[in-house]
């Protein structure tokens, strides 16, 4: 198969809820490992031109996952994933957060909660991130930072960008 | 302080104004009686959607018309695309590494 499956998102904005779904040529399992172990987290995670960098990763329900996005001009932005459940193969529920290099959240910034499924379909795996936001200013503050503070717009038009800003 | 876009149309009233106006310009008072709730709950409403530019007034002689002004909307979509690219760039990443993954498997 050569065709890039089509992502689906959805949003909820009166429940505060983004529904991000994609389905993948890789079993739940592989899925899974790419999710869940940082070497290869580090491997996808930041979309291009930026680079995610593990800190420290302790996934166990409790531990959470340190990294930054690190930018083309070696920015870096610190960001936590606390792993609230865990369910093998299946499900795991986090809670992300802006932080510090060492893991100290800032509380200024929105906190989300994340809820990701891996169901066995025929061709693989599908992948459902359902990302809720505690209030509506919080996903305010988050659209305006371009979601994970503004590297999003690095993927579009910087100078469109900036013009459609003033 | 800027107001909270979501905010506003988090709210089944206010984004049952914002229906109404978006089919035509009405005035407080026509807006308020499609409403069980009192005038003042009405004009707070219409006060908050107005704070976040999500209806415009227009002055037709003495009466005071309220319209909907979709730009404000076209900011979340404008971000909605930006999250879009976000993620499709995150995900044909992951694509690549799942198909290390088999190949290793293999």
């Amino acid at each position: 198969m050569t065709t890039t499956p089509q992502i689906q998102i959805t949003k909820d904005l009166s429940a505060k809820k983004i529904t991000v779904t994609r389905d993948f040529n890789a079993t739940p399992e592989q899925t899974w490992s790419a999710w869940t172990e940082s070497e290869l987290l580090d491997l996808w995670w930041a979309p291009k031109p930026w680079k995610a960098e593990t800190k420290s990763m302790e996934f166990r329900v409790g531990g959470y996952w340190l990294y930054a996005m690190v930018g083309p001009d070696n920015t870096r932005h610190w960001a936590r994933v606390d792993f609230t459940k865990i369910e093998k193969h299946k499900r795991m529920e986090t809670r992300d957060a802006f932080c510090d290099d060492l893991g100290n959240i800032n509380r200024e910034m929105p906190v989300m909660t994340w809820k990701i499924d891996f169901e066995p379909i025929e061709t693989g795996s599908q992948v459902i991130v359902e990302i809720s936001f505690t209030n509506e200013s919080d996903l305010e503050k988050i659209v305006e930072m371009g979601f994970e503070t503004g590297f999003a717009s690095a993927l579009t038009n910087l100078d469109e960008y900036f013009e459609n800003q003033s | 302080m800027r107001r909270d876009i979501f905010q506003a149309i988090a709210d089944p009233t206010r984004r049952a104004i914002l229906s109404l106006i978006a089919l035509q310009a009405m005035t407080p008072n026509a807006i308020a009686e499609q409403f069980p709730s009192s005038r003042q709950a009405i004009s707070k409403h219409i006060k908050i959607l107005a704070e976040c530019q999500l209806l415009e007034q227009q002055q037709h002689g003495r009466e005071i018309y309220y319209q909907f002004n979709p730009t404000k909307m076209k900011e979340i979509d404008k971000w909605l695309e930006q999250f879009r690219n976000m993620w499709e760039s995150r995900y044909n990443n992951l694509d690549n590494v799942l198909n290390q993954i088999k190949s290793k498997t293999k």
